[in-house]
C-alpha cells in the first residue's frame, strides 16, 4: 500500500550545512541583560549535528545564563537562536512542542521530581509527548535507566534513595526518555568520583555514535574535555572567546584559554591523554 | 501480508515528518522472513507495538529479518527488534539480522539486555488486608509514641535552654528572639483585629437578638464580656497563630531539614533544638499572650459597637455594664491558657518540620499535619481548661 502520501507529509528538516555538516543549533548575535549589567553581548556559536560540543568559562562567566537562554528559560534582549533551523522566537505552541521533543536536558542538579520514582520521573516527557501503551511505556523507561547504567531495581526508588551519582544518571535518562536530538548537560560530570565520571563520558560517547545525538555539554572536568569532547568552545568577555579542537585550544593565546588548559593542573592531564588519543 | 500500522493507534497525528513503522511478513512452512521499514522511533513505537507484541508468539524454526528499509532507528525502535529477535530465540528459532548499519548493531546490543528481560521489578509481595490494618494500627502507635518522646524532647531542651553543646553554655540569641516576635506577634496584629472584632460583633448581635425577647437586652454585655475574655479570643487567636506561624515554623524547619542544613548546625556544634526551635518557641510563648489581648479588647469593641447599632445600648452604659458583669479572674482565666497554647503550637510545628523527609510532597504532608494537630489539640486543651475551672470554682 502506498506510502507517498506519508512521506509529502515530511516536515522540512533542518536544512543549513556548513562544509557538509548540519547545523542543529545556532546562535547569532546574543545579547542578555539583566538591569544594567550585561552578561552576553552579540554572542554566536553554532554547534553541527553528532558532535559534542564542550562549553568553558570561569566561574560567573555567564555558561549557565547562555545555555538558559537557549532553552528559553531567560529572555534574550537581542539576537536570534535557530534549532534545527527555526528561529525560536518566531515559533508557535504547537512548533516550540515539536522542538522540545527533540531536545533534552540534564540540569546540573538533576532537578528529579522528588515525588516521583526513578521510572515515573522518566514516564514524565512520554506521558506527556506521545501515545504509549502503559506495558510498553514501562518497558521503554526501564530500557533508558538501564542504557544510563542503573540497576532495573533504581527503577522504583525515589530520587531520596539514591546516591548523587545515580541522580545524574537517572536526570540523563528522563533526558534521553524520548530519544533527543539534542541533549543539553550542565556538569554532568561535577560531583562524580573520577571512574564514574569516565564511565559517564563514555556513556555519551557511545549515545553520540549510535544516535547521532548531539551534545551540548557546560563542563569543567578536563578530563571529558580532552576525552570525549570533539570541540571546545570558551565563553568569555560576554561571548565566545575560542572555539575548535582541543589542539586549537592549546596553540590560543587568549591568558584565561592558556592558564585553563597550559596550566599545571591541565598539563597533567593533557599529555597522557593527548597520547591516549594518538594511539586510538 | 501488508501491515497498516494508522490504522492502530491515533497518536499519528502528532508525528509530522515521521513516517510509521512497518513489518511485512512472509511465511513459508517454518521460515519467517520480517521485512520492516519506516520510522522506528521513540515517537513511533506505540503504533506498531501491538503487532510486534503478536509477532513475538509465532513459532518458526528459522527468522529472517531484514531491517534494510528503515529509514530512522533509536532505542525504542532497536528495543522493539531486540525483543523480537529474543523471544524467537527462546521459542526455539534460528534468528537472523541483515540489512542494519552499524550503528544499528551498537544499538541493538546496547538493548539487548533490557529485551531479554523486560520486566520491572515490583516491590516484594504484598501482605494481606488484615495484616495491613494491623501493621497501620501498629506503626500509627509507634508514631503517636515518636512524636510524644520528640515533643519531651523539644520542651526539655527548651527549658534547659540549650543553645550550644559545648561552650557558650545557655546563651541566648535575643536578636533572633526579637526578630521572630516581630514576625509572628506584630506581624499578626492587623489579621487578628480584624477576626476578633467580627467575631465580637456577631456574638453580640446573636445574643442581643435572643436576649431581645426576655427585655434583657443590657445582659448581652454580660455574655459578651464573659465569652470573650474567658474562651473565645484566646482560642481563636490560637487557631489563627496555628495556622499562620506553626505553618511557617514547619515549612521553614522542614525545608532547612531538606537540604541539610540541620545536619550543618549540628556538625557545626549547634543544637538544632536551640539554635532553630527555642527563638521560636520563645517568641510564640510571649507573642501569643499579647495578640490574645488585643484580640480581647477588638472583639470587646466590635461587640460594643454592634450593641449600640441594634440595641441602643450607649457605649458608656456598655462599659458600665462591663466593669459589673466581669472581674480580673475572667481575664486571667483566658490570658493564663495563652503560654500553654503557644507552647502546644510551637512544639507541634517544629516535631512536624524536624520529620520532613527528602521530597517536596514530604514537606507538603508534614505542614498540613502540623496545622491540623495544633488546631485539633489547642480545642481539646481549651476544653480541658474548662473543665478544670469548673472544678476548682475559678
Amino acid at each position: 500500500m502506498a506510502t507517498a502520501e506519508e512521506d509529502q507529509t515530511e516536515a522540512p528538516r533542518a536544512a543549513e550545512t556548513e562544509n557538509g555538516r548540519e547545523i542543529v543549533l545556532s546562535a547569532e548575535g546574543v545579547t542578555v541583560r539583566f538591569g544594567t549589567t550585561t552578561v552576553l553581548e552579540n554572542l554566536s556559536l553554532d554547534v553541527y549535528r553528532g558532535e559534542i560540543l564542550g562549553f568553558v568559562g570561569a566561574s560567573g562567566s555567564g555558561k549557565s545564563v547562555l545555555l538558559r537562554t537557549i532553552l528559553g528559560l531567560v529572555r534574550k534582549q537581542a539576537g536570534t537562536i535557530r534549532m534545527f533551523g527555526r528561529d525560536l522566537a518566531e515559533l508557535d505552541d504547537a512548533e516550540r512542542m515539536l522542538i522540545d521533543m527533540r531536545q533534552g536536558v540534564l540540569f546540573q542538579h538533576g532537578a528529579l521530581f522528588s515525588a516521583l520514582t526513578v521510572l515515573e520521573n522518566v514516564q514524565v516527557p512520554m506521558r506527556e509527548y506521545i501515545d504509549l501503551p502503559k506495558k510498553l511505556m514501562d518497558e521503554l523507561a526501564l530500557l533508558k535507566i538501564e542504557l544510563v547504567g542503573l540497576p532495573r531495581e533504581a527503577a522504583n526508588k525515589f530520587p531520596s534513595e539514591l546516591s548523587g551519582g545515580m541522580i545524574k544518571r537517572a536526570a540523563l535518562a528522563r533526558a534521553l526518555a524520548l530519544d533527543p536530538d539534542i541533549v543539553f548537560l550542565d556538569e554532568p560530570t561535577s560531583g562524580l568520583d573520577p571512574i564514574g565520571a569516565a564511565e559517564f563520558d563514555e556513556l555519551v560517547a557511545k549515545m553520540r555514535d549510535t544516535m547521532g545525538l548531539t551534545v551540548y555539554m557546560v563542563t569543567h572536568d578536563l578530563d571529558s574535555l580532552l576525552t570525549v569532547c570533539d570541540r571546545i568552545a570558551v565563553l568569555g568577555k560576554k561571548r565566545v572567546l575560542v572555539h575548535g579542537t582541543v589542539e586549537d585550544m592549546m596553540k590560543s593565546e587568549e591568558p584565561w584559554v592558556k592558564s585553563y588548559f597550559r596550566g599545571k593542573r591541565a598539563r597533567q592531564v593533557v599529555r597522557p591523554a593527548a597520547r591516549m588519543k594518538e594511539d586510538s | 501480508m501488508l501491515f497498516k500500522a494508522s490504522r492502530l493507534s491515533g497518536g499519528s497525528a502528532a508525528l509530522p515528518g515521521a513516517s510509521l513503522p512497518r513489518v511485512e511478513l512472509q511465511e513459508e512452512d517454518g521460515f519467517i522472513t520480517y521485512r520492516l521499514s519506516g520510522d522506528w522511533t521513540t515517537r513511533t513505537a506505540g503504533v506498531i507495538d501491538r503487532h510486534m507484541r503478536d509477532l513475538l508468539k509465532k513459532e518458526a524454526k528459522r527468522v529472517h529479518i531484514d531491517l534494510g528499509d528503515v529509514r530512522q532507528l533509536d532505542t525504542a525502535g532497536a528495543w522493539l527488534v531486540a525483543r523480537l529477535v529474543f523471544e524467537q530465540r527462546r521459542r526455539g528459532a534460528e534468528v537472523e539480522l541483515t540489512g542494519e548499519s552499524e550503528a544499528a548493531r551498537i544499538l541493538l546490543d546496547a538493548v539487548a539486555p533490557t529485551a531479554e528481560q523486560p520486566d520491572i521489578p515490583r516491590k516484594t509481595h504484598s501482605d494481606g488486608w488484615i495484616s495491613r490494618a494491623l501493621a497501620a494500627v501498629g506503626r500509627s502507635v509507634y508514631d503517636i509514641r515518636d512524636d510524644l518522646l520528640y515533643g519531651f524532647h523539644i520542651l526539655g531542651a527548651t527549658i534547659s535552654g540549650a543553645q550550644m553543646k559545648l561552650g557558650r553554655r545557655n546563651s541566648v540569641n535575643p536578636a533572633a528572639i526579637a526578630s521572630q516576635i516581630d514576625r509572628m506577634g506584630v506581624g499578626a496584629v492587623p489579621i487578628i483585629v480584624l477576626m476578633s472584632a467580627i467575631v465580637g460583633a456577631i456574638i453580640a448581635q446573636q445574643g442581643a437578638f435572643q436576649l431581645r425577647y426576655f427585655g434583657a437586652e443590657i445582659f448581652v454585655v454580660d455574655l459578651v464580656g464573659i465569652l470573650i475574655l474567658r474562651e473565645l479570643g484566646v482560642l481563636m487567636t490560637a487557631i489563627m497563630i496555628a495556622g499562620r506561624s506553626g505553618s511557617a515554623i514547619t515549612a521553614e524547619i522542614g525545608s532547612m531539614k531538606m537540604r541539610e542544613e540541620v545536619d550543618a548546625l549540628t556538625v557545626i556544634g549547634l543544637n538544632p533544638v536551640g539554635v532553630l526551635v527555642f527563638p521560636r518557641l520563645v517568641a510564640l510563648v510571649v507573642a501569643l499572650p499579647c495578640l490574645t489581648i488585643v484580640a480581647n479588647g477588638a472583639a470587646l469593641g466590635g461587640a460594643m459597637l454592634i450593641a449600640w447599632w441594634y440595641s441602643g445600648i450607649p457605649p458608656s452604659a456598655f462599659i458600665d455594664r462591663l466593669r459589673g458583669a466581669i472581674d480580673l479572674t475572667s481575664i486571667f482565666a483566658g490570658l493564663i491558657k495563652a503560654p500553654f497554647m503557644a507552647m502546644i503550637i510551637g512544639i507541634i510545628a517544629s516535631v512536624e518540620g524536624m520529620k520532613v523527609g527528602g521530597s517536596a510532597e514530604s514537606l507538603g504532608r508534614r505542614v498540613t499535619a502540623s496545622v491540623v494537630k495544633a488546631i485539633f489539640i489547642v480545642i481539646v486543651v481549651d476544653g480541658l481548661f474548662a473543665i478544670f475551672y469548673a472544678a476548682i470554682d475559678f
